[in-house]
């Protein structure tokens, strides 16, 4: 228990380090800044609306999709799954080519509308954002709420059906108390994301009324250098995220990763062909649209592959490192605190919501501060060039922490209430708990967690140009100096080893706590 | 970490310094010192000749390198800070951290004198809307026939990018007290304003707009690297506004000879010839064989536009509160 | 008249074979080895699992191609029975309409029957603050309310403590035998069957064996029941 405490302590005190004391560095550094204009304030605005906006799309949409890979089985509906998954740990410039390429004026759907003699599509503005975020998240809302779906218990859909329930009734009395319970959670995750988010916003925004925060918060510290203004920005986006947070606790955000997605649900209410017609094409348009954008990827970036220079797979092995320590912090840091949590969850709730929270930190954090902050803190101390990969494995880590916890936590809980008291009865504890019980139980949500810790750090583009050092330049770096010298096949060849190396390693990563877990 | 000494040792130890030579150490923009940038043919023709080691720090683009710089004070490992441009020096002069460059500056091949005793320009361009000649056979020819149009546009956000900031003050130095009316003309024409002028620039090559806002150089790329002729710049009747780029001597240099004697290398034959084909702009001195064979085709507009760089952070200012009045209608 | 014509039930690699009838109504015990596929057998009853070959019979009725809904059968889960957000009489009145849209009189039958099973002034209860017992007698009450021939009661006691599930199986007799209803309990004790059950249905070896007195059946194991009863 002490030990748990110590651990998890540490672990909390090194994200706090990353997360708000970087804040606090660059707030008392700053002389006295100017205080926030009308902008400012339109960019809190539009932050919070195309967040607001971006969740819900994704979560409406996610609901018919779930349900239909709930109760549809059909060949390669694994694979399916494993796929969707992708665009949420594709890297955002990517991802952002992907989509352009499908909606974009000369995209594939443009042309179709041309073909038809109609005008092509313009992406850009608030609804080519929340496209942008439905992109990124609807493979995460239906993750989630296929969870929440399996979760219903197997003898419920069979009573439903001795008990002639339609699909009326079955929705009413079976799957309306799940959503009820799962959404308000997915939604507030999604929207928490989507706070955060700039690249997307920047690129897809159409000008300055798709201002966020974190591009004031650019504004601030690059263009007026005012960094008490940055750090007051931060401060709101920590003060708005936090509270959103709170609510996300309130309703209960579920775990990240549930059992056994590959088994669909049973049903007899959905036999029928119109239900059956009606889930194979939620299933076909989410496919379309989530694969069809990294398709373009795909054939756009394979002639140019062979002819890459060097130097980008020098970055894409640099990048490869750097995603596998990283993967490796997040478990170093993600399992003190969820034992911490844990732990204080009987006897001290309060604490345990506490441990908890720090993990989420950094989905509030902008990377500008932390990098600006670490700055200032390392630069009288050391080479700042020295500590680019270094600095970027712990952000990283720090970054996807939050999706870690939300794996790993839940399952400790079940581990804990399950075999929790016969490990106490038998006096396992500490090294020997973690080893004996602890780690073989959670191989999965581990190797799950690992895997996306990796994957999100492939294509994250690091702590800013404080730390960039060309000489050590990651793949998703290298990629923007690539467009930078206007080689832009050369980028397209870059852009598809960045997608191809983060899914495989996600996927190699999860699979290696899959193989052999104990059952 | 503990079993893997050689990764983790790997990733702490930089680039070690060459044991018993001089470190010249030099900020610049990430362009600069990228592997298809100017830097590694700089560093490899100084080094000859300096008996030195040569050390380019990437720090983001030129705005990032300012704060980067104030960020460090008087502290700053920086001997030299090159790729500010005359919307920065002010600034950065203002600062005190600099000191002259103590080099001849008459011999510099600008359009406009430079009498800045701090900053020395090392290349400089002419921003411009760049087209496709097939996809738009007959460009705008102004500013005002641009907001006139149809034509559809992608820029760069002044706050985050040079050119973005570029067209801020082109716009302003073009019509004064007008260029909210342009501005407000022009907001039906932008596509989107992007981060960067990398991200805009992959867009327009994607098709994604007829016109983005680069410089009068950026067709001697595609001519040069890919054999492409069908870029061009749009001449605009206004005049271009300039972006000159400069480098400046830190005054707590701790090798003040040795950037002395960069400075010098930098406006001299060896490091203006390698300008032109790898940053894409006019080098600052001609070099001895003139312009590489394709620039002759690029537009040379009649009017250089510049805002001083003494008045430029008034003017830039105000030009982004103009700005972001126009386009948030 | 329940029957199993030349019935082949496969799931996964196990194959089990029936081809009796169960003629008499009452409780009919089905005991076997775990994993012999006892609750198989009352899958294809349920319509939870179509035959690989054969038909499964109510009277002259074929069950195979109806739904689960539309069979002439109820069913008692060993879990998850109740849902946990409605309460005891919603529960219930699932079994009449699973809409819920009740007509009054229907809601005084829910009630009646639930006073029935000795859950008077527990109506309005949600099954977490009902115990194990209770919960119990809600299922049961709505297979009475549902008033379906044929019951499957799928080990739905197991978890009550001795007493409790003497007390169960004595109420299921005296409700649903009385009504006359074709009733099979699958247990895994022995003494259950000894109970209520007249007769006994042995599941083993890829076979279920057509029903037979359940004193006989056990006084005198076969081989396989015998090596499960020891």
């Amino acid at each position: 228990m002490t030990r748990a405490l110590a651990g998890g302590g540490l672990a909390a005190a090194f994200v706090v380090a990353l997360t708000l004391g970087p804040l606090v560095v660059v707030a008392l550094w700053a002389e006295a800044g100017s205080g926030l204009g009308a902008g400012d304030w339109a960019a809190i605005r539009f932050t919070l609306w195309q967040a607001l906006l971006s969740a819900l799309f994704s979560v409406a949409l996610a609901i018919p999709v779930a349900r239909a890979l709930a109760r549809r089985t059909f060949p390669g509906r694994g694979l399916l799954v494993l796929l969707l998954g992708a665009p949420f740990i594709v890297p955002v410039i990517v991802a952002v080519l992907g989509l352009l390429a499908v909606f974009g004026r000369t995209g594939l759907v443009s042309q179709t509308l041309g073909a038809l003699g109609m005008d092509p599509l313009s992406i850009y503005g608030l609804h080519g954002v929340v496209l942008a975020h439905v992109f990124f998240n609807l493979p995460l809302a239906t993750r989630l709420i296929l969870q929440g779906w399996l979760a219903i218990p197997s003898e419920r859909f069979r009573l439903a059906a001795t008990l002639g329930m339609g699909p009326v009734d079955v929705f009413r009395q079976l799957e309306w108390p799940m959503l009820r319970a799962v959404v308000p959670g997915v939604a507030m995750l999604i929207f928490l994301i989507c706070t955060t988010s700039f690249a997307v916003a920047l690129t897809l925004g159409g000008g300055p009324r798709a201002t966020t925060i974190e591009l004031a918060i650019y504004q601030a510290f690059l263009f007026e250098f005012d960094l008490g203004k940055a750090a007051v920005l931060a401060t709101i986006q920590f003060a708005v995220t936090g509270a959103a947070a709170a609510l996300a606790a309130w309703v209960a955000v579920p775990a990240v990763m549930g059992a056994g997605l590959d088994r669909p649900v049973q049903r007899w209410d959905a036999a029928r062909g119109a239900a059956r017609a009606i889930d194979a094409a939620w299933i076909g348009l989410a496919a379309l649209f989530l694969l069809v954008p990294l398709s373009m990827i795909v054939l756009r970036g394979v002639p140019q592959l062979a002819g890459l220079p060097p130097q980008v797979f020098e970055a894409a092995g640099r990048s490869v490192v750097v995603a596998v320590l990283s993967a490796c912090l997040v478990l170093v840091l993600a399992l003190p605190l969820a034992s911490a949590a844990q732990a204080l969850r009987g006897a001290r709730p309060m604490a345990a919501t506490v441990v908890e929270s720090v993990g989420y930190l950094s989905i509030a954090a902008s990377p500008l501060v932390i990098g600006t902050g670490l700055f200032i803190v390392l630069f009288p101390i050391a080479n700042p060039a020295t500590l680019a990969l270094p600095i970027t494995i712990a952000v990283n880590a720090a970054m996807s922490l939050p999706f870690a916890l939300r794996a790993i936590l839940p399952e400790l809980g079940a581990v804990e209430a399950q075999y929790g008291r016969t490990a106490d009865a038998l006096g396992m504890r500490g090294w020997a708990r973690l080893r004996w019980l602890i780690l073989p139980r959670l191989r999965r949500p581990l190797g799950f967690a690992a895997g996306l810790a990796a994957a999100l750090s492939m294509g994250d583009l690091g702590v800013i140009a404080l730390f960039a050092n060309s000489e050590n330049a990651t793949l998703p770096l290298q990629l923007y100096q690539l467009m930078a010298a206007y080689r832009t096949n050369d980028a397209a060849g870059a852009a598809l080893l960045l997608l191809g190396l983060s899914l495989v390693l996600f996927w190699a990563i999860d699979r290696g706590g899959r193989v052999n877990a104990a059952v | 970490m503990r079993k893997h000494p050689i990764i983790a040792a790997g990733l702490l130890a930089a680039t070690p310094a060459l044991a018993d030579l001089p470190v010249l150490t030099v900020y610049t923009y990430d362009s600069f010192t990228s592997d298809w940038g100017p830097g590694p043919a700089v560093e490899a023709a100084f080094e000859e000749t300096c008996g030195c080691d040569l050390q380019f720090v990437g720090a983001g683009d030129g705005a990032a390198l300012l704060a980067r710089v104030r960020l460090e004070g008087a502290r700053t490992e920086a001997d030299i800070v090159l790729g500010l441009d005359t919307n920065l020096t002010a600034a950065a002069a203002e600062t005190g951290l600099f000191t002259a460059h103590g080099q001849d500056a008459s011999g510099l091949d600008l359009p406009v004198a430079w009498e800045d005793e701090t900053f020395l320009p090392f290349d400089w361009g002419y921003f411009a809307f760049v087209h496709d000649k097939e996809a738009l056979p007959t460009p705008p020819t102004s500013l005002r026939a641009l907001a006139d149009s149809d034509v559809s546009i992608l820029i760069q956000d002044p706050r985050s990018s040079t050119p973005g900031l570029g067209l801020l003050m082109w716009v302003q130095a073009a019509y004064g007290d007008e260029a909210g009316e342009i501005w407000a003309g022009l907001s039906d024409n932008i596509v989107t304003v992007t981060k960067g002028w990398s991200e805009a620039y992959g867009l327009f090559l994607e098709g994604e707009a007829d016109m983005v806002l680069s410089y009068t150089t950026s067709p001697a790329y595609h001519l040069i690297a890919e054999e492409d002729p069908s870029k061009a710049a749009a001449p605009f009747e206004e005049g271009h506004y300039m972006q000159i780029e400069v480098a400046g001597k830190l005054a707590g240099t701790d090798q003040p000879e040795l950037a002395d004697q960069f400075m010098a290398f930098m406006i001299s034959e060896a490091f203006q010839s390698v300008i032109p084909t790898t940053n894409w702009m006019y080098p600052a001195v001609i070099p001895e064989g003139g312009l590489p064979e394709g620039f002759d085709t690029l537009i040379q507009p009649e009017t250089a536009l510049v805002i001083p760089a003494e008045d430029a952070p008034a003017v830039r200012d105000a030009a982004l509160e103009t700005w972001l009045g126009a386009l948030s209608q | 008249m329940l029957r199993f014509d030349q019935v082949m039930l496969q799931q996964g690699t196990h194959v089990l074979a029936a081809d009796f009838a169960v003629d008499e109504p009452g409780i009919t015990a089905v005991v076997g080895p775990s994993g012999a596929g006892k609750s198989t057998l009352l899958s294809a009853i349920a319509g939870f699992l179509t035959p690989a070959k054969g038909r499964v019979m109510w009277g002259d009725l074929d069950l195979n191609p109806l739904g689960p809904g539309e069979r002439p059968v109820s069913v008692v889960f060993q879990d998850n029975n109740l849902f946990p957000h409605l309460d005891a009489r919603r529960n219930v009145a699932l079994g009449v309409a699973p809409n819920l849209r009740l007509s009054p009189e229907d809601m005084g039958r829910v009630d009646a029957v639930l006073d029935r099973v000795g859950l008077a002034g527990k109506e309005a209860r949600k099954p977490a603050a009902l115990s194990g017992g209770e919960q119990s007698r809600v299922a049961l009450a709505r297979v009475l309310v549902r008033d379906r021939p044929l019951v499957l009661l799928d080990e739905p006691f197991a978890a009550l403590g001795p007493a409790l599930k003497a007390e169960m199986l004595d109420l299921a007799r005296e409700t649903l035998a009385a009504e006359g209803k074709t009733v099979l309990l699958v247990t895994h004790d022995p003494d259950d069957a000894r109970r209520v059950a007249e007769r006994t249905i042995l599941v083993a070896e890829g076979r279920a064996h057509p029903p037979v007195q359940t004193a006989s059946l056990l006084d005198n194991p076969p081989p396989a029941l015998a090596a499960y009863l020891t």
